[in-house]
């Protein structure tokens, strides 16, 4: 990464900042300093759960070498993870687990969903057993499309979440402010996971047909 | 030790030499860095040693026979990739294999000598993985499947260029392939295969009188043959413990009986984690005698033979089987005259394999469970289904 990334929002000329970087002075701020770190080097965490888990351990190994990216530690302990990628198909059964995960990992902490099951249910959406989009438990921060993914398509999405913490404010970041989120564990009640989403995160899309009713009867 | 007792009155409490112990309960998984999947191990403890072990899956149940049966025939070959989804290959044919049984369809020539090679390679994909993986639970982090995946990336290559897809290839057909291959595929193919003795041997110098590897799976996890036989495992497993059974010899399914191969497999004395790593080993070296035959003997024509456009089989029941690089796979359906089936059941040699845990891990340390585990070869999209 170029100091450029670190200057970035500075309100400083080019010709003193260049001055100063000649004499070897780094001026940034606190928030494009700490982004910047915080960004080349997540931790994801060794999570496999069907299918595209081994597209995330290809993309690791030395054809793509997500290390490229600062992400190559990865850590079975989520104690010690700031990325869970969801890979794969989440049951009713292992959805308290994936959630019970994220709910152990320290801020700052952020989720790529991957795969279509992990975003939607993907091609088992109509089976009885299968989660239809984990994002109704827990925040997540990048979707990445397919079945599975490719390699590329995994250290693209991680691309675009250094982006998104790029823009991070610290003063109003959740990670400060609120501290550790912990979301409820759904339970599995022998029929359906209950409560069957988390409405903090995720509400059910509105349906295009009620409005202009409502209009109507207004 | 009475107070131990009162604290957890289902400890068992075993004396040795005038001391207590108590038993300790580890749930391993299902988010675990060994389990290969999202698998459970309810294992209980005395000391290291492994007293009691409890598989509990079911984490991935994707209701894959369900939806199959709620759909076209055809449909479901795409859901089959992701039973086994390092061999989506060797899965569509199973599949494929009792679907024509259905009907009764010819698959031309050229199409079985693909198939063949398909299969084969699926083979060698599986086996350098499994091997990493194995390696990799063993401690010796990321190298040897740092290795393994870069073969299998050449191999994946060979598999995007034919069918589109590196992993869920969906590349059968009733009668035959979806595509033929495109051109310069062959030479390609026979490029990879005649470099990967190459790696094998490197791979075999490094491991197989490995120190290391030597004292940690050596006598670990024996499986005897009787129980082997008796509780209907498998594949390489099988053989390890000494059974002379391929379902290629036995059936000699598609073209298999023009091929030279030997099937490896032990005098069944010990049928350790060691003898089922060997055993992949050397299945893959008989794997690229097949594909080096196979990519000699094919010849041009169509692939894909007369299907009919609306698979709509008669009342029947079937089952095809296919020697999967992980076992015995096999698919039994049961036609009723609709374009849906009745039935449909899959064999999958994962979950059968898996019955014999216990057996393996009683009276081993906990840290040869991950290792007996791995030598087994489990996916857990097919054992959950
Ligand atoms: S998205 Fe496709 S490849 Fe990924 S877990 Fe689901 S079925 Fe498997």
């Amino acid at each position: 990464m170029t100091t450029e990334n670190l200057n970035a929002g500075m309100d400083l000329d080019d010709n003193t900042r260049s001055e100063l970087e000649r004499a070897g002075v780094i001026v940034s701020q606190v928030d494009s300093l700490y982004n910047w770190a915080r960004g080349g080097s997540v931790w994801p965490l060794t999570f496999g759960l069907a299918c595209c888990a081994i597209e995330m351990i290809a993309s690791a190994t030395s054809r793509f070498d997500i290390s490229r990216f600062g992400s190559e530690v990865f850590r079975p302990t989520p104690r010690q993870a700031d990325l869970m990628i969801v890979s794969g198909t989440v049951t009713k059964k292992m959805a308290p687990q994936v959630v019970r995960i994220y709910n152990q990992m320290p801020e700052p902490k952020w989720v790529i969903a991957m795969g279509a099951c992990a975003i939607s249910g993907g091609p088992f959406k109509q089976g009885y057993n299968v989660l239809k989009g984990i994002d109704r438990y827990i925040p997540v921060d990048v979707y990445l499309p397919g079945c599975p993914p490719r390699p590329e398509a995994v250290l693209q999405s991680l691309n675009y979440l250094q982006e998104k913490i790029r823009t991070q404010d610290i003063k109003s970041d959740p990670a400060f402010t609120k501290g550790r989120r912990q979301y409820p564990v759904p339970e599995f009640t022998g029929k359906d996971l209950e409560p069957p989403y988390n409405p903090e995160v995720w509400q059910p899309p509105a349906n295009p047909n009620d409005k202009p009713l409502e209009k109507a009867t207004a | 030790m009475s107070s131990a007792t009162a604290i957890a009155p289902n400890y068992e409490l075993i004396q040795q030499d005038g001391l207590e112990t108590s038993l300790l309960e580890v749930s391993m998984g299902p988010h675990h860095p060994s389990t290969h999947g999202v698998f459970r191990m309810d294992v209980k403890l005395d000391g290291e040693t492994v007293v009691d072990l409890q598989p509990v899956f079911g984490y991935l149940h994707r209701n894959h026979e369900k939806l199959a049966e709620n759909m076209s025939y055809l449909g479901s070959m795409p859901f089959t990739d992701r039973l086994d989804y390092f061999n989506s290959m060797t899965n569509n044919w199973a599949y494929a294999l009792a679907a024509e049984k259905l009907v009764e369809i010819e698959v031309p020539e050229r199409a079985d000598y693909l198939r063949v090679i398909m299969a084969e390679l699926t083979r060698l994909v599986n086996h350098v993985s499994l091997v990493g993986f194995f390696i990799n639970d063993l401690g010796a982090l990321g190298t040897p499947l740092l290795y393994a995946f870069r073969e299998r990336e050449k191999i994946l290559d060979l598999f995007e260029q034919a069918s589109g897809a590196r992993m869920m290839c969906n590349y059968f057909r009733f009668g035959g392939l979806r595509n033929d291959v495109p051109e310069g595929w062959l030479d390609r193919a026979r490029d990879v295969v005649d470099h990967f003795p190459v790696f094998l041997d490197e791979y075999e110098q490094l491991l197989c009188e490995n120190e290391i590897i030597l004292s940690r799976t050596q006598g670990v996890g024996c499986l005897s043959r009787d129980l082997a036989i008796s509780a209907g495992i498998t594949g390489p497993m099988l053989r390890a413990s000494g059974v002379n059974y391929d379902i290629r010899k036995v059936d000699k399914y598609s073209i298999y009986d023009r091929f030279q191969f030997r099937v490896p497999y032990t005098d069944g004395n010990v049928g350790d984690c060691y003898d089922r790593f060997m055993v992949r080993m050397l299945e893959m070296r008989e794997s690229i005698r097949i594909l080096k035959q196979a990519l000699d003997g094919i010849g041009d024509g169509p692939v894909l033979g007369n299907a009919p456009k609306v698979f709509k089989p008669k009342p029947a029941e079937v089952y095809g089987r296919v020697e999967a690089p992980k076992g015995e796979l096999g698919f039994y359906l049961i036609a009723d005259g609709t374009p849906k089936p009745y039935r449909y059941r899959v064999r999958p040699p994962s979950l059968i394999n898996l019955t014999v845990l216990r057996d393996m891990c009683l009276g081993q340390k906990v840290a040869d469970a991950v290792i007996i585990l791995g030598s087994i070869d489990i996916v857990l999209g097919e054992v959950d289904r």
